[in-house]
């Protein structure tokens, strides 16, 4: 489905991404873990199409396209969604109006027929129940004034809406409680299927306790220095980054 | 200054000549009152002149390049005939019209009233306490021309003109104690088969303890015509009147719109004012006027600007706290496209009576793209010592993390950049109470975002 082929990606003229690889299939979890710093938040944003980062090389394949050559909304079109570390507030534009829009656009984009308002309102209604949003919300301006719970809840709403193949979580677990955790994890093991793929960043063991992935990756200045199955997860929680960066400088010198 | 520089502006001659045919014909059967007024304001607008970029007031207003035309002053002058048809063009009455508002029905061509109500009972008949005339009617007789003495119009300098000028308009009342549940759709049609000075003349009359409900749409038949509109409204909100008043300008190219209100509001009256002005018209230029001449009164005044091409909207606003224990709220917005340039000044004026005054001011402005200007100055001045007050001014870009937020779920670009406007706009909007009007007014926004990347 994803397959990342030595790519490097510069932000204001800073290398960030220093020729990472990696293949996601269908229906695989992947977690990528690392310090602070490393590049995970970027390898998201670059994924997603933030013009903020410049791809100087290396390539992207997603079922046999290009990404990068691709708009974000594009990327969103063809089956990318990207679950914000740092959901935006927009006053003024409600939340389910946003989710018609989008919804609209990307099975424009399909060729698929708009969906009419009850269908659509029933979809919004199974969705909500399956990862445990509150009604109330859906109504308001989009995450105007949500709690940090709220707004991650809601990034995994319009995963659930929007039926991406693959969904990249990033940081999804910072600044949630345990009872937000295990809700956000529990939507997100629901919308698991053979067919679709999660990548999931993240700083902390704490979330892969409740998604269990198929492989971790360990990101370190750019790169992916180690990968493994869910116990390297466990072994990080346990021995920190530090053996890491150790490892590295005795590695280039 | 203005004698060295008036002889250029063609229509300043149109004007001292028209002002001769109708004091000495057509203003004859006036009521004495209405002629004094008249006589005071042409000599103040010939010491006055047009106003230039030295008045303060028209800093940021170059009004220069929209004078350099000739305009006719429809039937004033000899050899001039008026424009034969008073028939409103239909398709600009429909376009006018507010799907889903159940309202009376007027219609202005050129400021002049046909004198039919739609929308009224099956007898035609109006609602109780609501009353409609032709201005042109009511100039000689004294009960009603005491409305239209005013002849101080302070640097006002379109006032003067036209009240020098000023042959026809609405005249509304609401008598004491009435209430209209129907709201009074007003639409002021402008047309012309050649270049046209026309100026309306409106007063409003809302009675003690009344309350009605007035949507003024302002639009004009697309022509190569240049129209220059200098409309006054003067309303006088009676004690414990409640005043609502939206406007939406929707006229297009080729005219020029210096609209004046003056809103003179008496103890514990409530006046809203929601001012839209959408692309179209080359040159508006807005007064708006509070004069809260009696304690506890409560103002809203609520704007929105969007301007595109390369069209010059000014809104002046003033507040005017002269008594005490009044409560003012003011919100502009305005979202400038192309290559528009924008301009907002809001006064609020504090007199020393003027104790526990409450009285807010926000100007907030999206300048998409680079080619477009803004120049906002909100002004305090206090002379008062126990008052709240505040005022404040932003000018921004669209935020880029919102637009990618919405393209990364798949929302195009320009589609992302509609509903970021929307939703700037949305304060504005949700502040109207009628919802037909609002939706209205939301679907006239959504059809003049653009369609430009970012220039």
């Amino acid at each position: 489905m994803l397959i990342i082929k030595n790519l490097h990606a510069e932000v204001e003229g800073k290398q960030i991404l220093k020729g990472l690889n990696l293949t996601v299939n269908a229906g695989e979890v992947h977690a990528i873990m690392g310090p602070n710093g490393a590049g995970k938040s970027s390898l998201a944003s670059v994924l997603a199409g933030h013009e903020n980062y410049e791809v100087t090389e290396g390539e992207v394949w997603f079922e046999g396209k290009n990404l990068l050559e691709m708009a974000p909304e594009d990327r969103a079109r063809e089956g990318v969604f990207l679950a914000f570390q740092y959901p935006v507030e927009i006053p003024g534009v409600s939340n389910i109006n946003f989710l018609k829009t989008a919804l609209g656009e990307i099975r424009a984009y399909r060729n698929l027929p708009p969906l009419d308002a009850k269908a659509f309102l029933q979809l919004s209604k199974e969705k909500q129940k399956l990862v445990e949003f509150d009604a109330k919300l859906v109504n308001r301006s989009l995450n105007e004034g949500f709690s940090g719970g709220e707004k991650k809840r809601n990034e995994i709403f319009q995963l659930a809406m929007l039926e991406p193949s693959l969904s990249i979580l990033d940081e999804t677990d910072s600044g949630l409680d345990i009872d937000a955790l295990r809700i956000v994890s529990k939507g997100v093991n629901k919308l698991r299927s053979p067919k679709n793929a999660f990548l999931i960043i993240t700083h902390y063991q704490r979330l892969l306790e409740y998604i269990i992935p198929d492989y971790v990756h360990v990101l370190y200045d750019g790169r992916i220095v180690k990968s493994g199955t869910k116990e390297l997860a466990l072994e990080l929680e346990e021995k920190g980054y530090d053996w890491l960066k150790e490892k590295e400088e005795v590695g280039t010198n | 200054m203005s004698l060295i520089q008036e002889p250029a502006i063609p229509l300043y001659d149109a004007v001292v000549k028209g002002y001769h045919t109708l004091s000495t014909a057509g203003g004859g059967s006036e009521d004495i009152g209405v002629r004094r007024a008249r006589q005071s304001a042409f000599d103040q607008w010939r010491l006055l002149g047009f106003p230039s970029i030295k008045n303060e007031d028209w800093k940021y207003t170059n009004i220069t390049r929209y004078l350099k035309d000739e305009f006719a002053l429809n039937g004033l002058v000899a050899g001039d005939e008026p424009v034969a048809a008073v028939a409103a063009p239909a398709g600009l009455v429909k376009k006018a019209t507010i799907p889903g508002l159940d309202a009376l029905q007027v219609v202005l061509v050129n400021g002049v009233w046909d004198g039919k109500v739609h929308g009224a009972s099956p007898k035609g008949e109006l609602p109780k306490g609501l009353e409609l005339l032709k201005v042109s009617q009511v100039l000689n007789d004294p009960a009603f021309a005491g409305y239209f003495g005013n002849g101080k119009w302070g640097n006002l300098h379109f006032a003067y003109l036209n009240t020098a000028l000023f042959t026809d308009g609405l005249f509304i009342r609401v008598k004491d104690g009435a209430v209209i549940e129907k709201p009074l759709h007003v639409v002021h049609v402008f047309t012309g088969d050649r270049n046209l000075l026309i100026q309306p003349r409106h007063v409003w009359v809302v009675g003690r303890n009344s309350e009605a409900s007035v949507v003024e749409s302002v639009v004009s038949a697309g022509s190569d015509v240049k129209l220059w509109v200098n409309s006054l409204t003067e309303i006088f909100a009676q004690t414990d009147a409640k005043l609502d008043h939206v406007v939406l300008q929707t006229a297009g190219a080729g005219v020029r719109l210096v609209q004046h209100t003056t809103v003179r509001q008496q103890k514990q009256s409530l006046y809203n004012n929601y001012t839209f002005t959408l692309p179209g018209a080359e040159l508006v230029r807005n007064d708006l006027q509070a004069r809260l001449e009696e304690d506890h009164t409560e103002t809203h005044l609520y704007g929105l600007y969007l301007a595109a091409g390369g069209q010059l909207v000014d809104n002046h606003t003033l507040v005017d706290h002269q008594k005490p224990n009044c409560y003012s709220n003011e919100l502009y917005k305005g979202v400038l496209l192309e290559k528009s340039t924008g301009v907002f000044n809001g006064k609020v004026f504090v007199h020393q009576d003027a104790q526990k005054t409450n009285a807010f001011q926000q100007n907030n402005n999206l300048v998409i793209s680079k080619q477009a200007t803004i120049d906002s100055k909100p002004e305090l001045e206090i002379y008062a010592d126990d008052v709240k007050c505040s005022h404040g001014s932003t000018v921004g870009q669209f935020s880029e993390e919102a637009l990618f937020y919405l393209r990364a779920r798949g929302i195009g670009e320009e589609t992302a950049k509609a509903l970021l406007i929307n939703a700037f706009a949305f304060d504005v909007t949700e502040k109207l109470k009628n919802e037909a009007v609002e939706h209205f007014v939301n679907e006239l926004i959504s059809q003049h975002i653009p369609n430009q990347t970012q220039a």
